[in-house]
Order: structure tokens, then sequence, then C-alpha cells
């Protein structure tokens, strides 16, 4: 790895077709500018990408990536990690591929705590269909599809991650820069699954949950007594629902993550040009 | 050829019916004597008819039987679930000391031996020991030495202490004494023993020896019956050659951890059933169109839906070679005999590479959870070659990057087949997707670009076909005016099907095709038979139909979906039945 990789590196000759002013951008140049700072460069960095608005970063990302199925990016991330410990994982995706069709997979890769980051762009909506609810959307949010809003409650992802044993849960901001990159980068460096919300808004088709909503409320854990390696903090802090926070709000520094736990620490891409050494102890097996 | 030896234990599921075999066909398999086991299975855990059933020779048997010489009965059911089996002269050992066998009726004409099997257990150590007694009396039946037994009782039990080997050693010679003891008859059979080396393994198990042996690395999966044994094989043994398995949350999971891995530059599998391919069918277009290499083990069981989740059938072959939207090709081999599971497992991997597309692997149920024996040297690991493709590196990458300086991933190439730069690769950073895209891996919805990739995916095709071999097996009369065509693991029966057929003056010509797509040419073949015969264990004949979609010409057909493998005699009837009614027509 060469130390003057810049983080404009990160970027491909694509233009991204993101809505002007969507959140997106903010949230991209955070992983961008969070992956160059980590020492990380394109050729040993794989990203996915989900499907939606969000799931475009890995056309206007230049890394190694694969633009999965929606909802499964977790899942092909795990797969990257777990075959090339020595490449630096990130996956990315919205609040629909994360929250709703990959909720399952969300679950289970926060129980797995594979060292990997995954940057989920919340926008509370729907926005490559032309705006529906979303899982996050509020409950009287009125979309197309929902003349009333959703009437239920929206999906809150901190507390699923909480309850299924993550080891890093944090929330940021598109817009503010600096702690979105600084929290990125947190959690590319945190030993396990480093979970990062980020509140990205959706110009086009959320007219509630807007940049001025998110700075006027915002509350940086970083400016309170909030101590992120509490666990108990961690849950008044995300099952709090009338603020709006941004930060590190969990952290676990005794984590293990999964190649320590299952010793799975070689590059597979390289194997022997016929049956591996000793293979034949496997036909003895069967005597 | 010698004549064989038809045994079996059944009971309830919870009986410890399957371990009980596996330990007697081991004995035989150490003995030096051919086996080939089936099993009827229910899948609930406790509860239900369950037997597990060994045909054993000193010659290679490679298919079931409608004939039991020995029944170990725990239940009085099994008696009547096997009575079409059972024949004069059958000895039936069961336990009149069990309050459900205390009036069983032993079928006139047949011999029963009451062996108190837990009470013998129980001296000898503990009840759990009832079935080895029982093995014990078989062996005093069948004139078998215990030896041999006490070789699989070692095999079986040496992880978990001497003193439990012993004590089932003693067990088993309990069992043995209190037949000598108390039935002075003099049974029929004498199972000799040569000094021949056998292994014995599954169709399931081959495939996962297969995997490791081609440097499979990494596998993802979701346990189903009847492909859960590929998992367990692999977990605990991949580990030693640097691999790892994972359990994932389900189909959707494990084939995008699989396809994560493969993009990651592993050797990389996933097996499921039917109702998981049905799953993972969403992400089948991605793996194909992002030109991925992967191995999809299909272990076929009887559908639809939830089918009947322990029977036979191959009812899947539309499933994969048509399952998805739009289209992109992949290829589908389904090994014939339980050794190929092996050698096609090798192959798929290859396949998968040199092409860079989606393999499914296909086996059936009744190959996947049968025992068969084999020479060892079957499974020669020095003729596994590993053939990875186009992959390039930092020396040759020069040669595949744009003016621009991208790296093209699905360069257009005259055989189709792209350069591979695996993360990590100097220059290599691309992106793939199931968006249509260019060379360097970006979307495209250009007109021409389109046409010109789909047109290089769908060449590769061609380049397999030209390249590699796609024959079938060939056996019989090679003369004959009757030609049977077959798949999956019907060769076994279909092979002494013919020796039958023979005996009875019917020349019969068998081509067993491992190959689904590509699959070889059969259209001279079909032409020079008077009848063409395609047998399959599904209704519809979805092979039939590929056959005379490829030749132009209808075909007879022998279609068996009660969820029971063909047996030989039952299938040399049905081909004799075909034929008679193509003569009346």
């Amino acid at each position: 790895m060469s130390s003057d990789i810049r983080f404009t590196d990160f970027k491909s000759d694509k233009q991204p077709t993101w809505c002007p002013g969507c959140g997106d951008f903010g949230t991209m140049n955070g992983m961008m500018k969070g992956l160059a700072e980590t020492g990380n460069d394109p050729d040993n960095t794989f990203v996915v990408a989900g499907i939606g608005c969000s799931g475009k970063i890995g056309t206007y990302m230049h890394s190694y990536a694969l633009h999965g199925v929606h909802g499964r990016a977790l899942p092909v991330g795990t797969g990257v990690k777990m075959a090339r410990p020595d490449i630096e994982v990130m996956v990315a995706g919205g609040d629909g591929d994360g929250y709703s069709i990959g909720a399952g997979h969300f679950v289970h890769a926060v129980r797995r705590n594979v060292d990997m980051t995954y940057v989920v762009m919340d926008n509370r909506i729907y926005g490559l269909t032309k705006g529906q609810a979303s899982p996050t959307s509020r409950e009287d949010f009125e979309t197309s599809t929902s003349p009333e809003g959703p009437k239920q409650p929206p999906v809150n992802p901190h507390a699923l991650a909480l309850a299924s044993g993550a080891t890093f849960i944090a929330q940021s901001f598109s817009s503010d820069a600096l702690r979105h990159q600084e929290i990125i980068q947190e959690a590319i460096e945190h030993d396990g699954f480093g979970f990062v919300n980020v509140y990205s808004p959706c110009v086009t088709f959320n007219d509630v949950d807007t940049y001025d909503y998110f700075r006027d409320s915002l509350v940086d854990l970083e400016e309170t007594d909030h101590d992120p390696t509490d666990r108990e903090d961690a849950k008044d802090v995300i099952l709090d629902s009338e603020t709006e926070t941004q930060g590190v709000i969990y952290k676990d520094e005794s984590s293990v993550p999964y190649h320590e736990q299952h010793g799975v620490d070689e590059d597979m891409s390289v194997i022997p040009e016929g049956a591996p050494e000793s293979a034949t102890d496997l036909v003895r097996e069967f005597y | 050829m010698a004549a064989d030896f038809n045994w079996a234990v059944g009971g309830e599921a919870g009986d410890g019916i399957d371990s009980t075999g596996k330990i007697f066909a081991q004995a035989l398999s150490r003995a030096g004597r051919h086996v080939f086991t089936s099993k009827d299975f229910a899948s609930r855990i406790r509860g239900g008819y369950t037997a597990y059933k060994v045909r054993t020779s000193v010659d290679k048997v490679q298919s079931v039987v409608d004939r039991l010489d020995v029944l170990i009965a725990l239940t009085p059911r099994t008696i009547e679930e096997n009575l079409d089996e059972l024949h004069e002269g059958s000895v039936i050992i069961y336990d009149g000391e069990r309050t459900t066998m205390q009036d069983v009726e032993i079928p006139e004409g047949m011999i029963g031996l009451d062996v108190p099997l837990k009470s013998l257990a129980e001296e000898a150590g503990g009840a759990i020991m009832r079935n080895v007694v029982a093995l014990g009396a078989a062996c005093e039946v069948a004139e078998f030495p215990i030896e041999n037994l006490d070789s699989a009782l070692e095999k079986r039990f040496k992880d978990k202490g001497q003193k439990l080997v012993d004590n089932n050693k003693e067990a088993a010679r309990a069992g043995q004494s209190y037949v000598a003891d108390e039935y002075d008859h003099e049974f029929d059979y004498s199972l000799e023993t040569t000094d021949e080396d056998y292994v014995l393994l599954n169709g399931d198990e081959a495939i996962g020896m297969g995997a490791i042996a081609a440097g499979c690395r990494f596998y993802a999966g979701y346990p189903i019956t009847p492909a859960t044994d590929v998992m367990t094989y692999l977990t605990g043994r991949i580990e030693r050659y640097g691999g790892h398995v994972v359990q994932a949350e389900d189909e959707l999971s494990a084939i995008n951890m699989a396809l994560g891995a493969a993009r990651g530059g592993a050797r990389s599998m996933t097996a499921t059933s039917g109702p998981g391919i049905d799953l993972m069918t969403e992400t089948f277009g991605l793996i194909a169109t992002s030109e991925t290499p992967l191995v999809i083990c299909n272990v076929m069981r009887s559908g639809p839906s939830t089918g009947m989740p322990t029977k036979q059938e191959q009812g899947d072959l539309n499933q994969m070679l048509y399952g998805g939207h739009g289209e992109v090709p992949r290829f589908v081999l389904a090994p014939t005999t339980i050794d190929e599971c092996f050698w096609k497992t090798v192959e798929a991997f290859n396949l998968a590479e040199k092409y860079q597309l989606p393999v499914y692997l296909t086996a059936d149920l009744s190959m996947a959870v049968t025992e068969q024996t084999f020479s060892p040297d079957t499974f020669d690991m020095d003729e596994v070659e590993v053939d990875r493709g186009n992959v390039v590196d930092e020396t040759t990458i020069d040669d595949h990057t744009s003016d621009s300086g991208g790296f093209q991933p699905h360069e257009i190439t005259d055989d189709g087949v792209s350069p591979r730069a695996f993360p990590g690769t100097a220059d290599g950073a691309h992106m793939s997707t199931g968006l249509e895209h260019d060379e360097q891996g970006r979307r495209t919805e250009d007109t021409e670009m389109r046409v010109a990739q789909v047109d290089k995916r769908n060449r590769k095709v061609e380049t397999a076909r030209e390249r590699e071999d796609w024959s079938p097996r060939e056996f019989g009369d090679e003369d004959a005016d009757t030609l049977v065509i077959t798949w999956g693991s019907n060769e076994g029966a279909l092979a002494e099907a013919v020796r039958m057929l023979d005996e009875e003056g019917h020349d019969v010509r068998v081509l067993s095709v491992p190959y689904i797509f590509p699959r070889p040419d059969l259209s001279e073949d079909v032409e020079a038979a008077e009848t063409t015969v395609v047998v399959e264990c599904n209704e519809q004949g979805q092979f039939a139909d590929l056959v005379e979609h490829d030749v132009l010409e209808r075909v007879d057909r022998v279609n068996k979906y009660n969820g029971v493998r063909f047996k030989a005699d039952e299938l040399a009837s049905d081909i004799k039945a075909t034929l008679a009614e193509g003569v009346e027509a």
C-alpha cells in the first residue's frame, strides 16, 4: 500500500446520476476519504453495493466491486472477506436494501461480526422507484403507496443491531462531512462489523427528513457525556425515539472478529495446480 | 456373477437404523466385499418407518433388487413394509421381549429368530447396543466372520474410548452365540471375504471430497435434505486444506456468500435441493452476467414445493436449464454414478473457471444417500487437474487494459472468454454488476455493446462445445436396434437391467449422459436405432424432451415418479413393455 493514495483515486470516471443535492454525494465522499485515510487503495478494496439509488455507488467509486441483487449485499461482502482477509471490504446500501428486503441478512451479518464496514444511506424513502415508504419512514409519512402514512412504526436499525450483538454501532449525517468521515474511519478501523447508519437526505421525494431538519435536530454524542463503550448508555440513546443523534453509539473494545473466532486467515484465491497435498487422506477415511 | 446377499435393518426413525446399517455395510466393505446400500426414510426425527438396506457380493453391485435374505425388524411394520421382498427361507431377526414385537407373526415359510436384543445388550453394558447384538446375530446367520464387524465397530466408536468399543464387540458376540446356541439350523448363506481393499462412500460425500480435491476453499449453505451431507462432510475437513464452511441464514444468503468468495478469487460452492434452488435463482442471473465462476450443487428430491422431501426424483432439470429471468448461459452437469460425483465435481470447478459462469452440478437423492464400495484407486488424487482459466496478474494485466487505463473483465474476445483479475491485483480494480455493462464492467445501455456482450457470453458455450469432451458413457450391445438413453443415478439399475435383457435375448444399447448442457448430439445414435427409450425419474420426461428437441424425432419414454428409484428387474420389464408396444404400433 502506498501512502500517496488520495481519496480521488477511489472515484471512477462515471459521473453520478444522483439528483443534484442528494445526500449520497456526501456519504460517498466520506467513504472514499475514510478508505484513503486508513491506508487503503482501490486495488486492495472491495466495495459491495445493493440496489436502489444508493446501490449506484459501486459505479461511481473505483475499486474492486460488486453491484449485486437487491438486499443481498451483506452476504456478498461476507463471502469476499472470508475468502480474502487481506482485502478491505465495505458494503453500502440503502434503508430499503438493508432493513426491508435485506433485514434478515442484517441481523445475521451483525451476529457474525465479520471485519467489514456497512454503510447504510438512510433517506427514509424509496427514491429510485419515485417515492414510496421505506422501513425507516415515519408513521405518518404520506407517499404514493401510503397516502395516510405507513401507520406502522419505523424500523430502529440501531436497536436491531444492538439486539443482534453488534460490536460497533454509529450514526452520521452526510452533510456534516468531517464528522461523517471520522465516524466512517472509526468503523473501518474497528475489529469486527462496523455499522454506520448515515442520514443521507433525498431532496426529491422526502420533504420531511431534510437537511434543515437534521441540521436543526441532530445532537452530536461527542458533545455529550455519552460513553460508547457502555452498552447501557448505548441502549438509552438507541431507544430514545425523540432525539436524532450522530456519533459512535456503541463500541465493544473487546470485539473478536469472525476470522479470529474461526481461524479463517488464508488468502483463498491461492490454490495448487492439482489436488492439495495429503488429499489422499480423504480417501483413506472411507476405508 | 456370484450370488448376492440382501440384508436390511428397519424400525422407527430414531431407532439408530442408519448407523446400524452403516456399521454392517462397513464390516462387509472391510471384508473385501462389494456393497450397495439404500435407505427408506422419512424426514421426521422420531416416528415413522425407516430402513437401511445392504446388497453385497464379491462382484460389483450398483443397484437395489426386490429381495431380502435377512431382515432385522425392530417393529412389526418393518416386516409389513418388506413383505414383497422377503421370500421363502428369509430370516427375520427380532426381539420378542419388546412390547410391540411380542405378538409378531412371522410369515409362513420364513425363519423367525427371536433374540432378546435388549437383555443381551444390557448384559454387555447397555441397552443402547441392542442393534449391535442384532448385527452379531446376523453375522452368525450369514456365516460372516465377526472380526470384520469388530473392525467396523472400532472405526465407529474409537473416538469414544476403548471401553465402548469392547462393550460393543461383546454385545455382537452375545448375539452371535445366542443364535448359534439356541437355533440349531443350517442357514443358506456363507459370506466369503476377499483381500480386496474398498472404500465405502455416498454421493454427497463424493461431491464434498471432489470439491476439496479441486481446491474449493469456500462453502456456504443452508441445511436441506438430501444435500446436507455435502455440508456435513466438508465441515471439519475443508479447514484442513485452508478452507471454510459457513451455515448461512438462508439460501439467498448462502449463494451470495459463495458469490462473494468467488469474486474474491476462491473456488467456491454451495449445495442445496430444489426448494433452495428456487431461492438461489434470484441471484443466478447476477452470477452468470457478472461472469463469476461458481459451482451450485443441486441434490434433487421429489417436488414440487415441499413435495416428498426424502424421496427420489429427477424433476429439476428444467429449473436448472431455464431458471431465472432473461437469457444467459449456464452449464448443467449430472454425474450418473457415485464415483463420477467426485470427478464431475472436479470438472465442474474447472469448467466454471475456464468459462467464467455458474455450473449446476446435480445429483439425485438416490445417489446422494446411497453408499457404494470402490477401489481406492478410483479416486486417484494425482489425476486431479486444476485449470483456473484466464487469470491475469501484475505482469499480464496490461494486455487487457483499455486505452483509458481500465481493466477489462468483460473484454470482447473471439472465444468469448475474458480475463479475470482477483482483488489485490495492481491496476485490476473493476466493478462487476448485474446491469448490462461494457468491457470494463461499467453500466451501459448502448445497443451495440448490449448485443456484443450477449453474443460474447453465448460464445463461451460454443467454445466449450468445441474444446471439451461432452461424450456420454456407453454400454450394452453397440449394434442393438434398441437404444436406451438415461441420465443421473439410473445408470446402475440400467446396467443390471441390460444384463437381464441380454439373458432373455434382447439386445440393448445404452447411453448414460452426464452432460445436460452442453450435451452430446445424439442425432446419429437415435437415427441409427429402431427404437429409442429415454429412462428418467420424473413424470414429464424432461430429458426426453431435450432429446426430441435435438434430434427432431419422437422417442419412447419410461418415467417413474412415485418417489422410489428404479430397480433393475423393474426397469428390464418396463423396457420390454415399451418395445412390445412399439411393435404393435
